[in-house]
């Protein structure tokens, strides 16, 4: 073996072990700051934290706004950034903002601005856009190389494209390998698959991708696979050659063989077998053991390169706009003949919108404390004194949304049902104005897989 | 009669992406993880009538014997976030499947 093979990257020994710190599951949920700290006592290669998912619904990304508030992120990102940039740890966001769209990394990178500026500190910074134009989607479809996940996502039509405004996609670990490579402080990521950030530390070292990325999944939760589990915790993961290790950096977590196995389950469809832009990380014959107290090697976890590249393609449009109501229900005879009270709303309401076409709005109850959450697959009977009812109306417009659900909280409110006593009224209303308007509705349209033909993600060195 | 919620140390439900749920069942020893697996009950047809949903719905129910649980992922009828969805997250989705009877084993 030649010293040039001996040597890795940076003249790094191939055998050195990488370590990298995920401070939390989110960023903007916080960590204990000791937790932190406790990490920074070990030789660093990274610190990595996931900033996104699709959890929340297609909202973030239509609306182009994040789900956590800007002052948590900044409280997040001002310990990563201050103890980070002093001992020359690479930083990287993953899915900047939420849902990696162009408005979520500027949003990102302002606040990582305010932060430099504040603490009078300089970092060369990089940026990795995720979005994609209409016009790239357009013409991917034409070339045959959109391919729909499972059989209940509608089709990717034309129109379906030319709706959806912000339309992004999950990058590998590649560019960010590239970034890494020209030495930079903070790598900000547009959207990414969630262990991709993670994985491109181990890869870039020149460690197993198999390895790198099974990690990546776990450490992307946070100290979610210890034992009391958190994504509000920070965790340490250790790459060599052969194998990985994790453990919590809080002593009052543990990371156990059965944890750190079950945490595979977590938020993916199939317990072992992961898909990735690119490949598929086969996790059936892993092992799973206790080296010491609280540390957890993993063996085992198989990389198997994708015959084509294909991304994941995400993108929500708007819909309709809702207004709400939330009431109480407390009259027993009320409660006795709900759902056919509701009907009778809902009719009235269409009857007195007779002009307006149905198509152009719904009417929706949501009974909470009988069905709310299952609907009509609720199992159990109802048995109870007191109902949560809530009701929107998702309309063309927020005016027609405004105008119909006061229509059906009049008339909900004074509808005299067979052998009402409660001749006053019929709800209970928390709060004036009863009526809440929400704002427009968003849905997934787009969630597709792309084949990529050359590395679509643009790196920005700013 | 023992109900699955009851052996089960983990029972809970989540998006698996936008327009899937998945139920992951973990335990806590082989034991429990070995009478459920034996029972016979975690099947296809078992989850269809739970969820009132079609075979083809569930896109897959796996053991996984190293982590001591089983997963089952299905089809969202609206997904995430859509109108009509009642489960943004698919977090609640789950407590149908606590009230599963898991007979005891025959010995012999």
């Amino acid at each position: 073996m030649g010293m040039s093979e001996y040597f890795g990257k940076e003249g790094l020994q191939m055998n050195t072990d990488i370590r990298i710190l995920s401070p939390c599951g989110m960023l903007g949920y916080g960590f204990p700051e000791q937790s932190f700290m406790n990490g920074m006592e070990f030789e660093l290669h990274g610190i990595v934290v996931d900033a996104g998912s699709t959890d929340g619904g297609p909202h973030k990304l239509g609306a182009g706004v994040s789900i956590v508030s800007k002052r948590a992120v900044k409280k997040d990102l001002d310990i990563m950034i201050t103890n980070g940039l002093s001992r020359k740890i690479p930083i990287i966001i993953g899915s900047a903002g939420g849902s990696g769209a162009q408005t979520h990394v500027n949003w990102t990178l302002d606040i990582i601005d305010e932060i430099l500026d504040e603490r009078g500190l300089q970092a060369k910074v990089s940026v990795i856009w995720a979005d994609f134009t209409q016009q790239e989607i357009h013409q991917a479809k034409e070339e045959g190389r959109i391919k729909a996940l499972s059989p209940n996502i509608p089709p990717l039509t034309s129109e379906l494209i030319d709706s959806t405004n912000s339309i992004v996609a999950q990058m590998g670990h590649e560019p960010i390998v590239e970034a890494l490579k020209q030495g930079v402080d903070i790598i900000v990521c547009g959207r990414a698959y969630d262990p991709s950030p993670f994985a491109a530390i181990g890869i870039y070292h020149g460690k197993d991708p198999g390895l790198s990325y099974h990690l990546g999944k776990i450490l992307e939760c946070g100290a979610l696979c210890a034992e009391p589990g958190t994504t509000k915790d920070s965790i340490l993961g250790t790459i060599s050659d052969d194998s990985f290790t994790v453990q919590s950096l809080n002593p009052d977590r543990n990371c156990s063989p059965t944890s750190v196995a079950a945490h595979t389950f977590y938020e993916k469809e199939h317990p072992y077998i992961l898909h990735g832009p690119g490949f598929t990380l086969d996790l059936e014959h892993c092992r799973f053991e206790e080296v010491e107290k609280g540390v957890v090697r993993v063996t085992g976890s198989r990389f198997l390169p994708a015959e084509k590249y294909f991304i994941k393609l995400e993108g929500a449009r708007r819909v309709a706009y809702r207004t709400f109501v939330v009431a109480g229900i407390r009259d027993p005879i009320l409660i006795g003949k709900l759902e056919e009270v509701e009907d009778y709303v809902r009719n009235q309401a269409r009857e007195y919108y007779r002009e307006i076409p149905e198509s152009d709005y719904q009417i929706q109850f949501y009974n909470y404390g009988k069905n709310g959450v299952l609907g009509s697959k609720e199992p159990e009977s109802f048995t109870g004194h007191e109902i949560g009812v809530m009701f929107e109306v998702v309309a063309k417009t927020q005016e027609l949304a405004n105008s119909i659900c006061a229509t059906v909280r009049s008339t909900f409110l004074h509808y005299g049902y067979d052998g009402r006593k409660s001749t006053a009224g019929n709800l209970a209303f928390p709060f004036a104005p009863s009526d809440i308007e929400f704002g427009p509705v968003y849905e997934f349209s787009v969630y597709h897989l792309m084949e990529m033909k050359n590395n679509a993600f643009r790196i920005e060195h700013r | 009669m023992t109900q699955l919620g009851d052996l089960a140390k983990v029972l809970r439900s989540k998006n698996s992406g936008p327009f899937e749920i998945t139920l992951d069942v973990l335990f806590d020893s082989k034991e429990q993880y070995d009478q459920v697996k034996q029972s016979g009950r975690i099947t296809k047809r078992t989850i269809c009538e739970l969820y009132q949903i079609r075979e083809e719905q569930i896109h897959h129910l796996v053991f996984f014997d190293q982590a001591l649980g089983f997963k089952i992922t299905m089809s969202r009828d609206i997904s995430s976030g859509s109108v009509g969805d009642r489960d943004v997250y698919g977090a609640q989705q789950h407590a149908p499947l606590m009230k599963l009877s898991i007979d005891y084993l025959e010995e012999g």
